[in-house]
C-alpha cells in the first residue's frame, strides 16, 4: 500500500504561500504587541481601580477564556455588521486575536503583579509615591520579568491559533493552504508543507521571545519569587 | 428564506452541544491513554525512546491543532481509510491531546520530590513498584489542576472539527446563523453553552490548585 | 516644639493589643533609640509614625503633619519622613542611582539634572558613589542598606526612621551602616531608631526609650538609662543584651 506524494504542484503555488506566511506573521506580531498593551492597561485598571473595575476586568477575562476563539471570531465578524460596523476579514481577525490574547495575558500578568513582595510596595509608598507610580515604576517590570516564560508560551499559542482565522476566509497561511488544496487536489502534501512552515515559524518565534526576555529582563534578582505559571 | 431564531433552532444547537461533549470525552480518554504512555516513554531510561517521545511532543505542541486535524484526516484518507467524521475528529484530537497530556503528566511525575524515589528505592522496590505505589499516586494529585485546565482547552478546541465534516456546537451555530441571519442571539447562545461547560471546570482547576498549594511544602 | 509628637496611641492587630497607650516626643535634631524585646511593640510604633500601620486611638503628629490614613496627606507626610527597613527593599530592576533618583523625580517633580546631583551627593555621603551604576544584587547587605539610607535622604526629609536596619546583616557589615547613621546624627538629623545595637543606642542616641508589653516602660537620657536602670524589666533586658 504505497502512498504517492507529489509536492511539485504545491510548491508551484509559492506566491500564495508566501503571501499567506506574510499575513500570518503580520497578524500574529500585531496581535502580540497590541494584546500585550491592552493587557497591561487591564492589569493596571484591576490593580488600581475600584471594585467595580476589578469585577469588569475579571468578567472580561473569564468570558474570553471560557469560550472558543472561533466563536469569538464569528461574533465579531458576523455580529458587528448588524450593529452597523462592517469589518473586513483581516480586521475582524486582528480584533479577535487582540481581545483574546489580552484576556489570557491579563491573567498571566496578574499573577506576576500579585507576587510582588509587600516590602516593595511599602518601600514605594514610603517614598511618597502614589499607587499608580508604584505600579508603573516598582511593580510592572519585575512582574513582567517573572511571568515572561508563561507570557511567551501564550504568545506562541496565539500564533498557532491564528490558523483559525481561515474560517472567515482570511488568506493567511491556513487560508492559503485551503486555496492551494482546492487548486491542486494534493490535500495531504499541501498540509504537510504548511505544517512544516508553521513548525519553523513557531520555533523561530520561541527563539525570538527567549532572546527578547534575556535582553529586556536581565536584572530581576535579589528577592526570591514564587514560580508563577499560566493558568488554563 | 430567512427563518426566525426559535425553539427548533435552539434545540438543534443544544443537541449539537451533546455531540461536542461526546467528542471531548472520546478525545480525552483516547488521548489520555496515549498521553500516559508517551509520558512514561519520555521518562524512559533509554535515551533513544526519550528522544522519540520528546520530538513527537515538541512537534505537536508547535503546530496548530487545525493542522493536526487536517494531517491525520488527509493522512488516513491517503492511506485509503475514509472514516466517519466522529471517529476522524476524535482520533485527530486524540493525537493533539496525547502530546499535551504527556507533557503535563511528565511534569507532574518530575515534580514529585526526588526524596520519594530515594526512599522507595531504599525499600528495595522495583522501578515498576516505585511508580505504582509511590510516584504515580503523588503525581496524580499534582497533575489535577493542569489536567482539568487542559480539559477546558480541549472543549474549546473541538470548535474547529467542522473542517472534517463533524457537526459540533460551533458548526451548529454557523448553520443556524446562515438560516436566521441573527448572529448575536445565535452565537451568543453558543458562547453561553461553552461558558456553562468551561467555567465550572476552570473554577475546579483553580480550586484543585489552591488545595494542592496548601498541602505542599514550598 | 516637638518634631514628633506621639500621644496615648493604642493599636491592636485584631484582638491583640500591641500598643497600650504610648506617648513620646522627639525634638528637632534629637536622636531617639527605641529598645525592647521582640513583641514589645517597637517596630509597630515606628511604622505608625509614617502611616504604614493604622492605629485605633491617640494622636501622632510629625513635622507638622497629622498622621491619619488619608492617602494624600500620607503622601505629603512621607516626603518629610523617611524610613529605612530591615530588609532594605531596594528595587531590584533599577540601578543604585536610579533607585535613589526615582522618587524625587516622580513625586517631587525634581528635574533630571537636579535628581542626578542629589543622588550623587547622598551616595557620596554614605560612601558609595562608585556604585552609582551597579545593580542591587551586586552589592553586599551593608552596601545595600547604605543605598537604602541614601535613597531616603534624597527626599530631603525632616525626620528619619530606622527599623532594625542592622538586624539582617552579618556582624562585620553592621559597622559601616552604623557609621553612616552616626554621621547623620552629628549633622543634626532628627532620628528615631528601633535597634538591638545597645552600644550604638548608648553612644549615639540622646534619649533611649525602653518599651515593654506595648508601653513606654522607661525613658530618659541614654547614658543614665543604661547605667542606672530603674525597673527590673530594664535591668534584666540590659543584662541579657549587653555582653
Amino acid at each position: 500500500m504505497g502512498i504517492e506524494l507529489h509536492f511539485g504542484p504545491v510548491l508551484a503555488e509559492r506566491d500564495i504561500l508566501l503571501r499567506g506566511i506574510w499575513l500570518t506573521v503580520m497578524l500574529s506580531a500585531s496581535a502580540i504587541i497590541l494584546g500585550s498593551a491592552l493587557a497591561i492597561l487591564l492589569v493596571a485598571t484591576r490593580s488600581l481601580g475600584s471594585k467595580f473595575f476589578q469585577t469588569m476586568v475579571d468578567c472580561y477575562v473569564e468570558l474570553l477564556r471560557n469560550t472558543p476563539f472561533l466563536v469569538q471570531l464569528f461574533i465579531i465578524f458576523f455580529g458587528l455588521p448588524t450593529l452597523g460596523l462592517r469589518l473586513s476579514g483581516v480586521e475582524a481577525a486582528l480584533l479577535a486575536m487582540v481581545l483574546n490574547l489580552a484576556a489570557y495575558a491579563t491573567e498571566i500578568m496578574r499573577a506576576g503583579v500579585e507576587a510582588t513582595h509587600r516590602s516593595q510596595l511599602e518601600a514605594g509608598a514610603s517614598l511618597a509615591m502614589t499607587p499608580l507610580q508604584v505600579f508603573r515604576h516598582v511593580v510592572l517590570i519585575p512582574a513582567l520579568a517573572k511571568v515572561w516564560p508563561a507570557l511567551s508560551s501564550q504568545f506562541v499559542l496565539m500564533f498557532l491559533a491564528s490558523s483559525i482565522v481561515s474560517f472567515i476566509s482570511v488568506e493567511e497561511l491556513s487560508g492559503a493552504a485551503a486555496i492551494i488544496e482546492q487548486q491542486t487536489f494534493r490535500s495531504f502534501e499541501t498540509y504537510i508543507v504548511v505544517t512544516i512552515i508553521y513548525l519553523i515559524l513557531a520555533l523561530a518565534l520561541k527563539a525570538m521571545l527567549s532572546w527578547f526576555g534575556r535582553l529586556v529582563f536581565p536584572k530581576v534578582s535579589g528577592i526570591v519569587y514564587r514560580q508563577v505559571g499560566a493558568g488554563a | 428564506m430567512i427563518v426566525a431564531f426559535g425553539w427548533n433552532e435552539l434545540l438543534f444547537i443544544i443537541t449539537s452541544a451533546g455531540w461536542t461533549l461526546l467528542l471531548t470525552a472520546i478525545a480525552f480518554i483516547s488521548g489520555g491513554l496515549a498521553g500516559g504512555i508517551f509520558a512514561l516513554v519520555r521518562l524512559s531510561r533509554l535515551k533513544i525512546l526519550r528522544r522519540i517521545a520528546a520530538v513527537y511532543i515538541a512537534v505537536i505542541q508547535s503546530i496548530p491543532v487545525l493542522m493536526v486535524l487536517f494531517l491525520s484526516y488527509f493522512g488516513l484518507y491517503a492511506a485509503g481509510l475514509e472514516l466517519p467524521p466522529l471517529i476522524a475528529a476524535s482520533l485527530s484530537l486524540g493525537i493533539y491531546v496525547s502530546a499535551y497530556l504527556a507533557e503535563i503528566w511528565r511534569g507532574s511525575i518530575e515534580a514529585v520530590p526526588f526524596q520519594q524515589w530515594e526512599a522507595s528505592e531504599s525499600l528495595a522496590m522495583t522501578r515498576g513498584q516505585q511508580y505504582r505505589y509511590v510516584i504515580l499516586p503523588q503525581a496524580a494529585r499534582i497533575s489535577l489542576p493542569p489536567t482539568v485546565g487542559f480539559l477546558v482547552q480541549l472543549v474549546k478546541n473541538t470548535s474547529i472539527v467542522s473542517v472534517v465534516g463533524f457537526i459540533d456546537l460551533t458548526r451548529a451555530g454557523q448553520l443556524v446563523n446562515n438560516a436566521t441571519f441573527d448572529p448575536f442571539p445565535v452565537f451568543g447562545a453558543v458562547a453561553a453553552i461553552y461558558f456553562l461547560i468551561c467555567f465550572p471546570l476552570s473554577r475546579l482547576s483553580r480550586r484543585f490548585e489552591r488545595i494542592l498549594n496548601v498541602g505542599r511544602i514550598h | 516644639m516637638s518634631v514628633v509628637s506621639i500621644e496615648d496611641v493604642h493599636k491592636s492587630f485584631g484582638a491583640l493589643e500591641v500598643l497600650k497607650g504610648v506617648s513620646l516626643s522627639v525634638e528637632r535634631g534629637q536622636v531617639v533609640a527605641i529598645i525592647g524585646r521582640s513583641g514589645s511593640g517597637k517596630s509597630t510604633l515606628l511604622r505608625c509614625v509614617n502611616g504604614l500601620e493604622p492605629f485605633q486611638s491617640g494622636r501622632i503628629e510629625v513635622a507638622g503633619h497629622v498622621v491619619d490614613q488619608d492617602p494624600e496627606r500620607l503622601r505629603m507626610l512621607r516626603k518629610d519622613v523617611g524610613i529605612v527597613f530591615q530588609s532594605y527593599n531596594l528595587f531590584p530592576h533599577l540601578t543604585v542611582g536610579k533607585n535613589i533618583m526615582l522618587s524625587p523625580r516622580v513625586t517631587q517633580k525634581v528635574s533630571a539634572a537636579e535628581a542626578l546631583e542629589r543622588a550623587k551627593e547622598v551616595l557620596a555621603q554614605v560612601g558609595l558613589l562608585e556604585k552609582f551604576d551597579a545593580y542591587p544584587d551586586a552589592l553586599s547587605g551593608g552596601q545595600q542598606q547604605r543605598v537604602a539610607i541614601a535613597r531616603s535622604l534624597a527626599m530631603q526629609p525632616q525626620v528619619m526612621l530606622f527599623d532594625e536596619v542592622t538586624s539582617a546583616l552579618d556582624p562585620e557589615l553592621t559597622g559601616e551602616v552604623l557609621l553612616v547613621m552616626e554621621q547623620l546624627a552629628r549633622k543634626g538629623m532628627t532620628m528615631m531608631l528601633v535597634t538591638h545595637e545597645m552600644n550604638f543606642a548608648r553612644g549615639v542616641a540622646n534619649e533611649t526609650v525602653f518599651m515593654h508589653e506595648g508601653k513606654v516602660w522607661e525613658h530618659g537620657p541614654s547614658a543614665k538609662l543604661f547605667s542606672s536602670p530603674e525597673t527590673a524589666e530594664l535591668r534584666n533586658f540590659i543584662k541579657v543584651n549587653i555582653k
